[in-house]
């Protein structure tokens, strides 16, 4: 089995403060992390191949620093790790970050083999967009599984794969036959400690990095110039102003908030 | 790039449906979708695949929508992400509309992101307000979105490609009727069981998980100061005397004390109803992402620093436990019985 991660690595948002002075955000000191559900799509893509044998390719799209949770990768199972690194990449949407990443995935599939089952997160923290992993998928017309919780039956002989998914109220249990992208919910699995074989691995071994001399990339479909969504504005949203402490006196501080909340409940047709 | 933007028109709304019911979030787009067709000068249109959708008219033109789109086919039945998207592919490339709205529901998300990718046009996840640039030439939509974790705001727009694609957080628009009359626009398309690669083996569903917080315009909301699992009937006491729901803060989820269908917040729902009360919740940027566009915001919580309070309309410092029992006390005294709860 050959298993295709595709990861992203993501200032850590619940570290992420805003200055309300400057109206920016603060992200000096805010540590880079792999993409949390990303991991979880890295050790299913790992317990498969220590399951059914093969090897675990990982990619990523970023600057240079993007490097270390590819090692990461590496460290947690993974056998050979890829970065889209290249100023032509700068400011791509969802749409552009697809192609790219469809271009390297050609690229790793040309070197090692053809890909059985590409991961990827259900999102990433910073942009929340869930859209990438879907956009690839589509790009390389495979059947699609997101919010992965269960990988509950893996049948290489017979080309499919049954996959326990998250739906609104509840879960379905899918049958898709391969290769798939599935993306994954922290639920998918438990993450395990490295081992140190494969820590030293990681150390060893190096990211081969993609750009603009070395893959088939256009560069007229990628970055911020070919996206089709553009960022008009960004703004830190409003603070609400602080309101009314309410004090108890001689009443109950319950009657307090009655006297307040009539005129609401009245207009509610709840008085 | 670049698609030829004249060609495309109308507002379309995609008609997200469960067991023969359509989900809220739908309607909430048609009412917001009106404004928008109303803006640019076009119309509002809705449009849903599946085995038996015809029988949404009657409810879609209450809600404003002048012409329904759809394709019918037993292969349709269940949603699978690969049928659903071709045969509204198909929809879409028909008719070309100007803007698309889908609800960022679990499907919603799922299918709008290889739409997009089909289509070759941008869509802007989890949009939380939607506007017209009327200083733009082709009346471009603005999507507003959160990004790191509700502590940036970004407005987006697609200038270039059409149409103009956004999944919308359920509850942030209010469903409105607006009875019209309703065009029904039915199309075929033809689908192979056999060339579906994805066959789906069981469904669990229970309908008492799944709560639509956005439904209600009073919410009584506990955090982790509730202290237990059976506390959580303190919640839905006053809930009841109020005539609202119960929700919960995501640590309360974490702990198992409620399902995840209840959770207020950035990973949870987003609502923002007439009264939000937060019992017990401290406030994490994560919490008030979903709350605190709220109208009245009242909070009870025993530390007087804690966050909530900079977004409260009224604060309380006190113990949530025993502060909500007198609540539902004294509202339960004065308050008419069975006051609606839906905030149509």
């Amino acid at each position: 089995m050959h298993s295709l991660v595709l990861i992203k690595q993501v200032p850590d948002a619940a570290q992420v403060r805003v200055d309300y002075h400057t109206g920016t955000l603060i992200r000096e000191g805010v540590p880079a992390i792999i993409n949390p559900y990303d991991t979880h799509a890295i050790e299913a893509a790992v317990q498969i191949k220590d399951k059914f044998g093969g090897i675990v390719s990982v990619l990523s799209m970023g600057p240079p620093m993007a490097e270390d949770a590819l090692k990461k990768a590496l460290s947690m199972g993974a056998d050979k790790a890829y970065l889209l690194c290249d100023k032509v990449f700068a400011g791509s949407d969802t749409w552009a970050t697809s192609y790219a990443l469809w271009v390297g995935a050609q690229k790793i599939i040309q070197e090692n083999g053809p890909v059985d089952i590409f991961w990827a997160g259900k999102q990433a923290i910073d942009g929340d967009t869930a859209q990438t992993g879907p956009g690839l998928a589509t790009r390389l017309d495979i059947p699609l599984v997101t919010c992965a919780i269960k990988i509950v039956e893996l049948n290489p002989e017979n080309g499919y794969i049954v996959v326990q998914r998250l739906i609104e109220g509840g879960s379905e249990t899918l049958q898709v036959s391969l290769p798939c992208m599935i993306t994954a919910e922290k639920e998918l699995n438990a993450l395990r400690f490295s081992p140190l074989p494969d820590l030293i691995k990681a150390v060893k071994s190096s990211v081969q990095l993609l750009n603009s001399t070395n893959t088939t990339i256009d560069p007229t479909q990628c970055g911020l110039k070919s996206s089709p969504t553009k960022v008009k504005r960004v703004f830190i949203p409003s603070k609400r102003e602080r309101g009314e402490m309410l004090e108890s006196g001689n009443k109950g501080i319950t009657d307090v908030l009655f006297e307040r909340l009539e005129p609401v409940l009245k207009q509610m047709g709840r008085l | 790039m670049s698609h030829n933007i004249s060609e495309y028109k109308d507002v379309w709304v995609f008609i997200e449906h469960d067991r023969g019911k359509i989900e809220h979030v739908s309607l909430e787009l048609l009412t917001k979708g009106c404004q928008l067709a109303k803006d640019i000068g076009c119309k509002i249109c809705a449009f849903s695949v599946g085995e038996n959708v015809e029988m949404f008219s009657e409810k879609l033109s209450e809600y404003g929508a002048e012409k329904f789109y759809f394709i019918e086919s037993p292969i349709l039945r269940e949603y699978r992400t690969e049928p659903y998207r071709d045969s509204l592919l198909y929809l879409i490339e028909k008719y070309k509309p100007e803007i698309i709205l889908i609800g960022a529901t679990t499907l919603g998300r799922d299918i709008a992101g290889t739409l997009a990718t089909k289509l070759d046009t941008g869509l802007t996840a989890d949009t939380t307000a939607l506007d017209i640039d009327f200083e733009s030439e082709t009346k471009n939509l603005l999507m507003t979105r959160p990004t790191f974790g509700g502590n940036l705001m970004a407005v987006i727009y697609c200038p270039d490609t059409r149409p103009q694609m956004s999944t919308v957080r359920p509850g942030v628009f209010q469903a409105i009727k607006n009875p019209v009359n309703i065009e029904k626009v039915r199309e075929e398309f033809e689908l192979f069981e056999d060339k579906i690669p994805k066959k789906i083996l069981e469904k669990v569903k229970s309908d008492s998980d799944k709560v639509n917080l956005g439904f209600y315009d009073v919410i009584v909301a506990g955090g982790r100061g509730i202290g237990k699992k059976e506390n959580i009937k303190l919640l839905a006491d006053l809930a009841d005397t109020l005539g609202g729901t119960w929700a919960v803060s995501r640590k309360v989820v974490q702990m198992g004390w409620a399902p995840y269908s209840r959770q207020v917040g950035q990973t949870g729902q987003t609502v923002h109803p007439k009264i939000y009360i937060a019992a017990g919740i401290s406030g994490a940027i994560q919490h008030l992402a979903g709350m605190k566009s709220s109208e009245i915001i009242i909070a009870i919580n025993r530390d007087p620093q804690a966050p909530i309070f900079d977004v409260a309309t009224y604060g309380i410092v006190g113990d949530a436990i025993e502060i909500l029992p007198q609540l539902t006390q004294i509202f339960g005294q004065r308050l008419k019985v069975g006051g609606s709860n839906e905030k149509e």
